[in-house]
């Protein structure tokens, strides 16, 4: 054991650093090794002691190793324990000297009192020295068949521990078929909980390598094992429950009554105490009703009162996991907790990581009927002495005003923000007004009256400076002294520390002088030429590319610098749905408190011993990991503020083609295909650059875009459907589990389509009606969900489709699963063009 | 699974330090102290509970200043690794009686002997008090509580604390009384936080009442009790929103949103007539937790003002009212008020003839506070505040400063009316009595009235 860094540190009176008090120990021990006077024990005691407590604070004891194991020679249990922790932490350093404590070991294991047995047989194991494994056997098996249950439960951990230690010598012992023995027919409940941990473990291991192990694997989730646990749930202890509702979880129903049945049983663990059993729990709950939707929702309804409960009742850092959850439930189900916002309203004292949250799930709940009170109380925040939390308020009002309700109370509230004279409000209210210019362009007359009264000299956050330039250059024709300001911030060119203002002057100056040439003419020149002398590789390039576009032609220079603009109607999501799916299957784990799925986080040796359901999707996503961090990334830069949300949300297509588990498919290996003749075309007819608008899009492709290749002419699929198709809702049920997806889009709904959705009933019908069929819907405007399946003619290959409208952005996200992969990008043409054809016929 | 558990005094040294699995380097307590102390530059913002250094994922809570952590690199339940921490630390102090750094560094072997019952190899195998008795074999050395300092310097990790202090008794489950034989006693304490928002107009914005009904039993032979809660208590509040408060207002009844139970708790005859029936294990554990939203009477009320009074100049006048019988009396109550951040002097005025109460400026954070230390049901209270200005002051002053937040303790008082009717134990025999406590209180938790 390495000495740690305690002992770096300046030592403390009481924290002695060690030499002369360890010999001065060993002396001491020596003496007492031999002695049989009476009170001996109680002087070993306080020694044992001086050494445990060296060992605690990090200070190398091992040398006494020899005289520890003399002095245990004792029939104290006090005694003994001490010199067992001893001996368990040294041992793997010291492999030689561990021998010497086998002895003694062995016969404590033999000993008549169970307790001593039991303490003996869990130190023996925990020893960790490989060339000592042949010593354990033989007590384990005995432990194993032990009469008293408290050896039996060390015993079966104690098969795990040889196993970490040498894999192969508990095999051949036999040990894991005692272990599923005892398993099944052992009467005290924490042996059976032992058992099955123990196992998990064991077998995910093997699995690799052996088909027995994998077989073996399986049939932990099969129903006459998982029925024989659920029947004594009551029995096991808290921690074991949970253990028991994990491996539930795994469990697939074959029917709805089956699941009706295991909610019934489970019902009541949803009050109970502590929160780690109801949180798995509701994760079976989540998990059983899947496919069905109504029931779904009703689970929902359900667990909402318990979560609630379980927050405010246990610590700040219990409230905090338990909170998490919520959170992405509220996520994903925003309207079930519409009406409780309330319970989402901060307090003062509590933890800023609890606050961080309750504002996202603020902004989440936000609708027509609350909006108003929760931005009012939104609003208070934002004058707090906390000021991280000040900011995060501020950017919460400025989400919800994004998701269009009530925004004209809103923008009022935004713009008494930047009259507040606290440099931090104004900054994060001018990044915000930024945005919802973007979004609601109708609101620039009240907006820039404000704005424009704000000096420039006041701003200093990067963020916001740039926002402020990107207002003036874009509302330049209504600013009175946009020129004038812009003009004097070319002028301070070097004292701007800050690239990225740097690349929005230079933006703002061209789009200025579109609009107002003569007073800006003179500004720009002196920003080109800065611009041209930046040290900053991104500001020479983008400097040096208007000069020369504005040489070239100054109008078309206008129309790549400053287009008409659209206003953008949806930002894009920070995570893709699939993510969030994965982070959502992974319920009542880490991932739900780091908002990432665990191949992000977690080794692959370390996911934990029941992922095998999972195995295929990992597959994939060993690959797709590689692709994620750096599209993240992109993301991450993306803030961008010239980017266009179209741009945008291509960049979230790409990164879903790369991160979804992500099967190849044609369609989008042709469009890489396409896009890289485009490029080397473009670098062969340097000339078209500029002109091109073919040339023009590999650009942007090659910036990582990802503009896919329009599908302008959906030829005819070859695709038939079987029109009869059937499939019972627990294989579809079972199906969506077990494959990974091999499509995800989204899909444009008409107008018209949109109209009929009042009621979906039409939809099913239309869809059934090119052979699609509904297993499942749900939902409410403006978001619906729907399952459907369909089947190939003539063979028994099944295309499954979760499909979400959205009835306001009358987009339709898409995902489909298929038995046969290959066919998926045809399936998938049929769907849109069926999808598409909604309303319209 | 769990890899290592330890506890870290606030500097940041092991007190124990326990390896189940050797998955993790021996370095973690000292990365993982660096993190939470360093978690942001500032040092304004507290590290989560949960988060991730190269793979390895650290867990902690903290009780009394103390750090209790857990490490791993699987994918795990956080609530479960949270609720065990919090669990152990409750186990210790039920060995210990009282749980502070100094008593668990006198008794840090009988943790050890501990911890290794309650977690092998990583795996949670009991956190029962009661099962722990019989493989613990160190006697407990008790720190005396009377000597114990007040939290002191600790008291910056207290932070938002839920937990609350010295209520229920510092006497460990297993050591004997001086005296030599155990007294026959349990403690019953109904507990309950409120969090009270007040609007500038003194209208309630929102409220909850967050409840516990902790039992600690030192009855020998456990015997079973039988806890009668009020015959008109209801659970749920079928249709309409929680926060519609005329619904229930007047009809008398006391309606809980929502609760949960202890395990040994059975509901046989809960649903016909309100009583729960349990064998208590020996320890401290709640055995309900319940919240409320429905309406109550806030117990105090306070009206603040502040407003110019010339040049640079500007008064508070904060006025607290008790609004419960005179029959009960608050106690450690603490006012606080942010001042606008140019503030630079306070100087206050009580009210003639006042005893036991304290102000201060707190320079640092723009703080005014003031301490009462009792406040008498049906009385008023009132503080003046001066205060000078650095600079002119532009937009309006309400703004810059507030709410007002309150800290209070209200003994043998509880504002949901909920009550324990009786406490029946089995009888073993005629002569049998045990001494049994029922105690209310009501603490709060957030309570803020903006202005």
């Amino acid at each position: 054991m390495a000495p740690p860094a305690q002992s770096q540190r300046s030592p403390s009176p009481s924290q002695p650093s060690g030499k002369s008090e360890v010999s001065d120990l060993k002396l001491q021990l020596r003496q007492l090794a031999g002695s049989r006077a009476p009170g001996v024990d109680d002087s070993k005691r306080e020694l044992f002691k001086k050494v445990i407590s060296y060992m605690t604070i990090g200070i190398d004891v091992s040398s006494l190793f020899g005289e520890m194991v003399m002095c245990s020679a004792t029939s104290d249990i006090v005694l003994k324990k001490m010199c067992y922790l001893y001996v368990g932490n040294y041992a793997k350093v010291n492999p030689d000297l561990a021998l010497l404590t086998i002895n003694f070991l062995q016969r404590d294991c033999r000993d008549e009192d169970p307790m001593i047995r039991g303490l003996a047989l869990r130190s023996l194991c925990s020893l960790r020295v490989a060339n000592l494994v042949e010593y354990l056997v033989g007590p384990l098996g005995s432990g194993l068949k032990d009469s008293n249950s408290y050896v039996r439960m060390v015993a079966v951990m104690g098969v795990l521990k040889l196993y970490h230690i040498s894999a192969s010598t508990c095999i051949d012992a036999d040990f894991p078929s005692i272990l599923k023995h005892l398993m099944l027919h052992d009467s005290d409940t924490q042996v059976v909980a032992n058992c099955l941990s123990a196992l998990q473990e064991i077998w995910s291991a093997e699995a690799s390598t052996s088909e027995e192990a994998s077989r073996e694997r399986e049939a932990l989730i099969s129903k006459p094992f998982i029925y024989y646990l659920l029947n004594r749930i009551k029995e096991f202890c808290e921690w074991a429950q949970c253990l028991v509702l994990e491996l539930v979880t795994k469990y697939v129903p074959s029917d709805s009554s089956e699941i009706f049945d295991i909610m019934n049983l489970l019902e009541d663990r949803l009050q109970h105490a502590n929160g780690a059993v109801v949180l798995a729990t509701i994760r079976v709950f989540l998990q059983l009703t899947l496919s069905m939707t109504d029931v779904h929702q009703q689970v929902y309804e359900r667990i909402k009162a318990p979560l609630l409960t379980l927050v405010s009742s246990g610590s700040p850092e219990q409230s905090y996991a338990v909170l998490s959850h919520l959170h992405l439930l509220v996520m994903r189900a925003p309207y079930v907790f519409s009406s409780d916002y309330k319970h989402f309203y901060c307090q003062y004292n509590e933890p800023s990581y609890v606050k961080r949250l309750k504002l996202e799930m603020l902004t989440a709940v936000a609708n027509e009927s609350n909006t108003y009170e929760i931005v009012t109380e939104l609003c208070e925040y934002a004058a707090n002495v906390d000021i991280p939390i000040a900011r995060e308020s501020i950017r919460a009002v400025g989400k919800i005003a994004l998701q269009q309700y009530d925004v004209n109370a809103i923008v009022d509230r935004l713009l008494q923000f930047l009259e507040m004279e606290k440099d931090y409000v104004t900054a994060e209210a001018l990044v915000l007004v930024k945005d919802l210019l973007r979004k609601y362009p109708q609101w620039s007359h009240d907006c820039i009256a404000v704005v424009g009264n704000i000096s420039s000299k006041n701003v200093q956050e990067p963020k916001a400076k740039a926002a402020l330039i990107w207002m003036l250059g874009e509302y330049s024709q209504d600013m009175q002294d946009a020129p004038y300001v812009l003009e004097s911030l070319v002028e301070n060119w070097d004292e701007e520390h800050s690239a990225e203002v740097r690349l929005h002057l230079l933006t703002a100056m061209m789009k200025c002088f579109f609009k107002r040439p003569p007073e800006t003419q003179s500004a720009l020149g002196a920003a080109l030429a800065a611009g041209i002398a930046d040290f900053h590789q991104d500001v020479h390039d983008r400097a040096l590319f208007y000069y020369r576009i504005l040489r070239y032609n100054v109008s078309v220079a206008e129309r790549v610098v400053n287009p008409p603009k659209q206003a953008v109607s949806v930002f894009a999501d920070t995570q893709s749905s699939e993510i969030k799916d994965r982070i959502f299957d992974e319920f009542n784990s880490l991932s739900v408190l780091y908002q990432k799925p665990s191949y992000m986080f977690t080794d692959k040796e370390h996911r934990g011993p029941l992922e095998f359901a999972d195995e295929l999707g990992n597959l994939s996503i060993g690959e797709a990991a590689n692709n994620v961090v750096p599209t993240q990334m992109v993301e991450e830069n993306d803030k961008d503020l010239l980017l266009t949300t179209s741009e945008k949300e291509e960049t979230k297509g790409s990164r879903n083609n790369g991160s979804a588990y992500s099967v190849p498919y044609d369609g989008s290996s042709t469009s890489v295909f396409a896009s890289q003749t485009q490029i080397e075309s473009a670098v062969s007819n340097p000339t078209l650059a500029g002109h091109s608008p073919q040339a023009s899009f590999a650009i942007d492709d090659l910036l990582g875009l990802g503009i896919p290749a329009a599908p302008a002419v959906l030829s005819p699929p070859q695709l038939k459907l079987n029109t009869k198709a059937a499939l019972d809702p627990s294989t579809f049920q079972q199906k969506w589990r077990q494959l990974p997806v091999a499509l995800s889009q989204e899909i444009s709904v008409s107008p018209q389509g949109v109209a009929a959705l009042t009621a979906p009933q039409a939809l099913l019908r239309h869809m059934q009606s090119h052979s699609i069929h509904c297993i499942a819907s749900g939902g409410q405007s403006p978001n619906f969900k729907f399952f459907f399946f369909a089947q190939k003619f003539e063979e028994s290959s099944n295309y499954l489709v979760e499909c979400v409208i959205n009835t306001s952005s009358a987009k339709a996200q898409v995902k489909i699963k298929a038995d046969d992969q290959n066919t998926s990008q045809d399936f998938s043409t049929l769907f849109e063009s069926a999808l598409s054809k909604f309303g319209t016929s | 699974m769990i890899s290592q558990f330890f506890v870290l005094s606030q500097r940041g040294d092991n007190i124990v330090f326990r390896d189940y699995r050797g998955e993790v380097a021996k370095g973690s307590a000292e990365i993982f102290f660096r993190k939470v102390k360093f978690w942001k530059e500032d040092g304004q913002e507290e590290a989560p509970p949960v988060f991730n250094v190269d793979g390895v994922n650290y867990f902690h809570v903290k009780v009394v200043g103390l750090l209790f952590v857990a490490t791993t690199r699987v994918n795990v339940s956080p609530s479960l690794v949270l609720e065990l921490l919090q669990r152990i630390a409750r186990v210790i102090k039920d060995y210990l009686g009282v749980l502070s750094e100094d008593s668990l560094r006198k008794n840090f072997v009988l943790v050890y002997e501990m911890l290794d019952e309650v977690i092998d190899f990583g795996y949670v195998q009991t956190t029962s008090t009661e099962v722990l008795k019989s493989y613990v074999f160190n006697e407990p050395i008790v720190v005396d509580a009377a000597r114990l300092q007040p939290l002191g310097p600790a008291a910056i990790f207290m932070q938002g604390t839920k937990r609350m202090p010295g209520t229920a008794v510092t006497k460990s489950v297993v050591a004997n009384e001086p005296g030599g034989r155990k007294r026959e006693e349990i403690f019953v304490d109904i507990i309950e936080k409120i969090s009270v928002t007040f609007s500038s107009s003194g209208y309630i914005l929102t409220s909850e009442i967050d409840g516990t009904i902790q039992m600690k039993s030192y009855l020998s032979g456990n015997p079973e009790i039988r806890l009668a809660l009020n015959e008109d208590l209801s659970i749920g509040r079928g249709g309409g929103t929680i926060y519609d408060y005329r619904s229930s207002s007047g009809s008398g009844a006391v309606i809980l949103d929502d609760c949960n139970f202890h395990e040994s708790v059975r509901l046989d005859s809960f649903d016909m007539d309100r009583t729960l029936s349990l064998v208590p294990p020996d320890g401290e554990f709640p055995v309900m937790n319940y919240r409320m939203t429905q309406e109550f009477k806030p117990p105090f009320r306070i009206n603040c003002l502040i407003e110019e009074a010339g040049q640079l100049k500007a008064e508070v006048i904060i006025k607290v009212r008790a609004e419960f019988p005179s029959n009960i009396t608050a106690n450690t109550i603490a006012v606080q008020m942010p001042l606008p951040k140019y503030t630079t002097r306070a100087s206050f005025e009580l009210e003639p003839g006042a005893v036991g109460q304290r102000t201060d400026f707190k320079e640092a954070n723009k703080k005014l506070e003031w301490g009462l230390k009792k406040i008498v049901g049906g009385s008023e209270h009132t503080l003046r505040a001066k205060l000078t200005f650095s600079q002119e002051s532009h937009a309006n002053l309400t703004k810059e400063a507030g709410p007002v937040s309150m800290t209070f303790t209200i003994p043998m008082y509880n504002v949901s009316r909920l009550q324990v009717k009786y406490l029946q134990i089995a009888k073993k025999s005629s002569s049998y009595n045990p001494y049994r406590w029922v105690r209310y209180v009501t603490q709060a938790n957030s309570y803020v009235a903006r202005i």
